[in-house]
């Protein structure tokens, strides 16, 4: 039985993928679940694995070149099957046509080939946020032979119900890549209810690692008429999210002291600014749910658990991975933990559980002698926290002027969520933290 | 609220119906001095007299021409056959005359006349008297088809069938003349081509009418005890047949499972399948599967009989089935 190899979205907005490397040459046996070939998407460099056993019989497009998800890219089979019907049901490989929407012309190839079907083989397809990629291996899908399922191994079509089609549009997945439980493999309402779930799963599994995901891990607070009508007249005013900005200027003096003390101990001490930052602004989140949310439009999702997202700069763009659980985590966790992801981020190797899932963002500019700035919310969040350069001030006191090392920082408050006293009240948290930065390790 | 065999509810919907107009009367074989065969029509020759309620002679296309001729002149006849077997015998009445003389008329005729009497099979009567004969009539454009299940729904229905200005077919059951249900001494119609939901489940739709409600409910019932919940979608009119109800079941539930008295071939179920197919298309999440007697005559034989009804084993293995659960 024979397994195709799909483009598949790797990320939960990849429309296409650039196939950068093969991993495995044709002839080379496979084992489900092996990598066969690296795949750029519009976020990161993925690995594509395969979906069955077998011999890889034919690859379908060469290195560097892009196909749309849930075109055929390759076979696996065994060594004597045949495979003509499968390969002439993937159109031209060698020339692609730029525009002419090639998976389109395959799915008509297939289906006539096919003899019927009105199942649409995953013609490209916007993803919206929040649509779940397909279940890897890792899915908690029945461990049959991928072959009785999506693909039927013998060029047939997806034998799915009309209820299970309409589902998978709806929820924008890609009926090709999931499991059908049906008599003769057909995918029915259940098999995309797990398929959906099974995605849902997956960054909370990631995220896991800590803690499990649980039922507590949010409160949704529906709306009261008064943020009603805020959220309504704001965004009237300036829309969609109706931003106001708060800054304050932090004495660094404590944590410089601190830094300073614990270089000294030794260089598995070192820290940086921002992870000190970091490290505080977690604490006072878990402090300051109202801030720790999600704007879901008819509710706020208050966060109990805080996933800080930090802005990386990478060549390609702004990326924010994740640091899940992060008022849990020791400053040397988190100091650890931010380097590897922005490692991996400016090497597009991050995975997508890797940068979704956040509650509350923070943009450091400081490394590049920016005073103080305003950054975009990255919505559903409800705030984002921009931080500048930290600066020698002359500061009056009572002794004379002293110099202090200080820093701004603005956040910007999702009108709709979050009123201005409820912002500055996550601020002051945040200097008693900052210029106390003892009270992080207490 | 009083409970009371469904004999006695079709009994007071006749009483009621004659009591309130007295242009409505009764003919048939045996319905006047020996009171019905079935004893629908007991105490209505005494209260209503021998104009209002007439023995006939045994020739079924006889009478039922004088009863469409007594229609065509301002009268509202009810047509007693002793069972829907002989019933077959007037059909170019019913068909012919009754079906067709408000269109051949050009609007000139209403025929307000019922049709009733038991249809479909009771116990060992064989072949040529065990016949379900809904899909026969509902093929006729002209002819409503109305076939309650439960005493409830054939006053009611009965009640409305009088009073429509239209020719109604009403198809009793004599295994239905001794059930029992609760009655209201209220006046109250149940309108025709209205269905009505039996028992609500989630899992799948039983679509059935007639007698075969009741077989729905007690397959209901045992499947409950699985954790299969059904809904029990009573159609009560065959026609005009209620999609809406069909259409609302079957998107909640996405399977359903048709089961009816008759043939297989062109029977009622094949009507609600092609509604489904058209209406619920995208909410399937299986094949429907009908549930039927066997494409036979009916046999004496007991045990052949039994094997030849729709049952509850059978119609339990169709709602696995289309559950995926066999």
């Amino acid at each position: 039985m024979a397994t195709k190899v799909f483009m598949e979205a790797l990320s939960p907005t990849m429309e296409e993928g650039r196939l950068v490397k093969w991993l495995k040459n044709e002839g080379d046996a496979v084992k489900s679940g092996d990598p066969i070939a690296e795949v750029e998407t519009d976020k990161a460099i993925m690995e594509l694995v395969a979906r069955g056993d077998g011999i890889l019989r034919k690859r379908l497009v060469a290195e560097n070149e892009s196909r749309p998800v849930g075109q055929l890219v390759g076979v696996i089979a065994t060594a004597d099957e045949n495979i003509d019907a499968l390969i002439a049901g993937a159109g031209a490989p060698a020339a692609p046509a730029p525009e002419a929407k090639p998976a389109e012309q395959a799915v008509a190839k297939t289906q006539e080939q096919a003899g019927a079907s009105s199942v649409p083989q995953n013609a490209p397809q916007a993803q919206g946020e929040g649509s779940p990629p397909p279940p890897a291996k890792s899915s908690s899908a029945p461990a049959a032979p991928q072959t009785t399922g999506g693909s039927t191994g013998n060029g047939g079509p997806i034998r799915s119900s009309p209820l299970a089609r309409r589902l998978a549009s709806e929820r924008g997945l890609d009926i090709s890549q999931v499991q059908g439980s049906g008599p003769a493999g057909r995918i029915i309402k259940r098999d995309i209810e797990s398929a959906v779930s099974a995605a849902a799963a997956k960054p909370a599994a990631a995220a896991g690692v800590q803690r499990a995901a649980g039922a507590g891990d949010f409160e949704d607070i529906p709306l009261t008429q008064i943020r009603k009508t805020i959220a309504k007249r704001l965004a009237e005013s300036i829309g969609p999210i109706p931003t106001f900005y708060l800054t304050a200027e932090f004495d660094l003096s404590r944590v410089t002291e601190m830094r300073a003390a614990m270089a000294q101990m030794g260089d598995e001490f070192k820290v940086s600014v921002n992870d000190i930052l970091m490290k505080a602004v977690a604490t006072a989140l878990a402090q300051h749910p109202e801030v720790n949310s999600h704007w879901l439009g008819d509710k706020i999702r208050q966060h109990h658990r805080v996933h800080l997202g930090m802005a990386v700069a990478t060549p390609d763009g702004l990326i924010v991975p994740v640091i899940f659980d992060a008022d849990q985590k020791r400053m040397s966790e988190i100091s650890h933990e931010a380097k590897e992801l922005a490692k991996r981020a400016r090497e597009r190797k991050l995975k997508p559980e890797e940068y979704t899932g956040s509650t509350f963002s923070i943009s450091n500019l400081g490394m590049f002698g920016i005073d103080q700035f305003t950054a975009i919310i990255n919505p559903p969040e409800v705030s984002i926290l921009a931080i500048g350069t930290a600066q020698d001030v002359v500061v009056p006191g009572p002794d004379g002027f002293t110099v202090q090392k200080r820093l701004r920082v603005t956040m910007s408050c999702d009108h709709r969520a979050v009123d201005g006293a409820v912002g500055a009240a996550f601020l002051q948290t945040l200097r008693r933290l900052i210029e106390n930065p003892l009270m992080l390790v207490f | 609220m009083p409970v009371i065999t469904y004999r006695d509810a079709l009994n007071h919907a006749l009483r009621e119906e004659m009591q309130r107009d007295d242009r409505v009367f009764l003919m048939g074989e045996e319905v006047a001095v020996y009171q019905g065969a079935y004893k629908v029509s007991k105490g209505l020759l005494q209260e209503f007299g021998e104009m209002r309620v007439v023995d006939t002679p045994i020739t079924e296309l006889g009478f039922a021409g004088v009863g469409v001729g007594a229609a065509m002149v301002g009268l509202r006849p009810i047509i007693e056959f002793m069972t829907w077997n002989f019933g077959i015998l007037a059909l170019d009445q019913v068909l012919n005359s009754a079906a067709k003389l408000l269109y051949m008329s050009g609007g000139q005729y209403n025929i307000p006349i019922v049709f009733r009497g038991p249809n479909g099979a009771a116990l060992q009567l064989s072949a040529q008297h065990s016949q379900a004969f809904e899909s026969w009539l509902a093929h006729i454009p002209g002819l409503k088809v109305v076939t309650p299940g439960t005493p409830y729904d054939a006053k009611g229905l009965l009640k409305s069938a009088i009073r429509d200005d239209n020719p109604v077919c009403f198809l009793e059951g004599e295994m239905l003349y001794n059930t029992k249900g609760e009655v209201p001494d209220e006046e109250y119609v149940v309108p025709i081509g209205q269905a009505d939901l039996k028992r609500e489940g989630e899992h799948c739709s039983i679509i059935t009418n007639g007698k075969m409600v009741l077989l729905a409910m007690q397959v209901a019932d045992q499947l409950a005890k699985d954790g299969i919940n059904v809904d029990v979608v009573d159609l009560r009119t065959v026609r005009p047949m209620d999609v809406d109800a069909i259409r609302t079941s079957v998107e909640k539930t996405n399977r359903a499972v048709v089961l009816e008295e008759g043939w297989e071939i062109c029977g009622i179920g094949t009507q609600v399948v092609d509604y489904i197919q058209r209406e619920c298309f995208d909410s399937l999440d299986a094949p429907v599967i009908r549930v039927h007697q066997a494409d036979v005559p009916m046999p004496y034989a007991k045990n052949l009989e039994r094997a030849a009804k729709p049952d509850a084993a059978k119609t339990i293995a169709a709602v696995r089935k289309v559950m995926y659960l066999d």
